[in-house]
């Protein structure tokens, strides 16, 4: 089909810039198993030392971030699932009154950016003493995933055969016992992807854990790591094994659920 | 209930009872099912963002009583110098974070649609990976890689002789905002690769097979047949990059802080920067409003070209 020559450019091509993608990541995992101070710098290597990560734990504090950051990331993603297949639910299969007005409503939710919220937000929560508490980084983050979640999970609910909807109406289920035995067994992988999106959105997020949080023991990972880099300015192989520490559960859920995460974010995902 | 809203998008199985009758259950049980999003939406997103509408009209420092200014805050971001060179700063920011991951993806794509890639799933995880990355790591290791002084980027270039060519990359005033627009280009090109190869599957093969009876060569065979017809995904990648790019706050507060001087400021700086910082609160929210209108406007700009485009 085509010659061998053009053959050997596509690979190359992909090969650069695969190359282009992974180096740095790379580097940063060398460097965090270098010895410490050894003169090492970014991408060097010379063999493998675990202390760095063992420093970082204990004393870097990133278990303790470790765990609000789990403790967020459960929380939101708990929370926005169920109330997204409920929501998504009633827009994609029931018909009432200002349906389309309220849709579009949990849609402007989706594209304005949590810069434009983030003023008014810092203080509301302030007013309810909600700061520098795990709420403050919960329920802000689940109001914006919750309008993803509406409009993910409506899509799919749209693309459901409304026979089978109605097969199970004629034998009289409920429209909760349609939802959840009817139709969940067949949402499953798009439950998943939502999940695995948003657990990706949720444990990344910075901004609202900067203003949010000043207390050392709620800090998420993200925030953990910037307070971190100041901190530890001279450190380099403490300071990247804190960075991989950070990105670490997320790429391992990536690498096992990849088809889920590019599936979502080609389908042009994104969240407030 | 009284006569329903006419519904632009009709539930087809609505069709076959008559068009009275949704599938599944009367009406009126879906608003039970939209309380818990409407309430949670409701209470954190939705009142914040008026929430920052009032506030936008005030001069308020955060502490004592605030001001009000009507529009003023906004006349500033359009006359303020600092504002509109942040705002300048982000459309800058375009061209890394958008133009260019779009171009290469389109490079990318446009060679796979020509040949069969063995091993394409493998290619595609590893381009798609710096997506997957927190930002604030991707900050710290641009930071490591940018280093003045033992930074890979200076190494290498002090190595093949070009050592006058190393700088601080990050602290230089001429070059820190490219520095940290390739920043954005890397974390950018895989999606819009991945993006656009999917485009390129759903391409009919016969219109290829056409076009190279008609003797077309790589080159014509990627305008005529490839680019027309990701025109769909090209739209849905710049719209994508777009936003990432005015939203950058994470690497800017990781890596430059806005500096050196402001010449890495960008809105979402701003905000954080006024909000929390210069105790202009109202001011902040109204750069925070503009910029969500600016990202709506340019989003619906683009989808707007495309789907022009489509109809010609």
């Amino acid at each position: 089909m085509t010659s061998r020559r053009e053959q050997s450019f596509t690979y190359a091509l992909l090969g650069v810039f695969s190359l282009i993608a992974l180096l740095p990541i790379v580097g940063i995992v060398f460097t965090a198993l270098q010895q410490k101070g050894g003169g090492a710098s970014f991408g060097s290597f010379d063999g493998l030392h675990f202390d760095n990560f063992k420093r970082a734990w204990q004393d870097g504090n990133f278990g303790t971030y470790l765990k609000s950051s789990a403790i967020v990331a459960v929380s939101v993603v708990g929370i926005s699932t169920v109330v997204s297949i409920l929501a998504g639910y009633a827009f994609g299969m029931m018909r009432f009154r200002f349906a389309q007005p309220l849709f579009y409503i949990f849609l402007l939710g989706l594209m304005v950016p949590m810069e434009a919220m983030i003023v008014p937000l810092y203080y509301d929560l302030r007013d309810l003493e909600l700061t520098d508490t795990y709420w403050a980084l919960i329920l802000p983050q689940a109001g914006t995933s919750i309008a993803f979640g509406t409009f993910w999970m409506r899509a799919f609910f749209r693309s459901v055969p409304p026979s089978l909807v109605e097969a199970a109406r004629i034998d009289g289920a409920s429209s909760w016992f349609t939802l959840w035995r009817v139709l969940l067994p067949l949402a499953k992988p798009a439950v998943l992807t939502m999940v695995v999106l948003l657990f990706m959105w949720t444990w990344n997020e910075f901004l609202l854990a900067l203003v949010m949080v000043t207390d050392e023991g709620l800090r998420t990972a993200p925030l953990g790591l910037s307070f971190f880099v100041g901190r530890n300015q001279a450190d380099l192989t403490l300071l990247a094994a804190g960075a991989v520490i950070v990105a670490f559960p997320v790429v391992v859920l990536y690498v096992f659920l990849q088809r889920h995460f590019i599936r979502g974010m080609v389908s042009g995902a994104v969240k407030g | 209930m009284a006569t329903r809203p006419i519904i632009a998008e009709e539930v087809p199985a609505a069709r076959v009872r008559g068009g009275d009758a949704p599938p599944g259950e009367p009406r009126r049980i879906g608003y039970v099912y939209l309380i818990p999003a409407l309430l949670i939406f409701g209470a954190f997103t939705l009142v914040p963002l008026l929430h920052a509408v009032w506030l936008s009209f005030f001069q308020w420092d955060g502490i004592t009583a605030g001001k009000w200014v009507g529009l003023g805050n906004y006349g500033d971001v359009f006359s303020d110098p600092v504002q509109r060179k942040a705002f300048g700063h982000a459309l800058l920011l375009i061209v890394f974070y958008a133009l260019l991951p779009t171009a290469i993806g389109l490079l990318l794509a446009g060679v796979v649609a020509r040949t069969h890639v063995r091993g394409f799933t493998f290619f595609r995880v590893v381009l798609f990976l710096p997506q997957v990355v927190a930002l604030v790591v991707v900050a710290v290791m641009w930071r490591m890689i940018y280093d003045p002084n033992d930074g890979p980027i200076n190494e290498a270039l002090r190595a093949v002789g070009l050592g006058g060519l190393a700088k601080s990359w990050l602290g230089d005033f001429g070059v820190a905002l490219p520095a940290v627009g390739l920043i954005g280009t890397w974390v950018m090109y895989g999606l819009c690769m991945v993006l656009l190869t999917a485009g390129v599957q759903k391409i009919p093969r016969s219109l290829y097979d056409a076009a190279r009876v008609d003797g077309a060569g790589p080159v014509r065979e990627f305008v005529a047949v490839t680019l027309p017809a990701l025109r769909g995904e090209i739209a849905v990648a710049l719209t994508l990059c777009t936003i990432q790019a005015l939203r950058n706050f994470d690497i800017i507060y990781n890596t430059t802080k806005g500096g050196p001087g402001d010449a890495t400021s960008v809105p979402a700086y701003q905000v954080y920067q006024r909000a929390f910082e210069t105790g202009q609160v109202g001011s902040a929210a109204a750069m925070g409003l503009t910029l969500a209108v600016v990202i709506f406007l340019l989003s619906t700009a683009i989808n707007q070209i495309a789907e022009r485009g489509s109809q010609r």
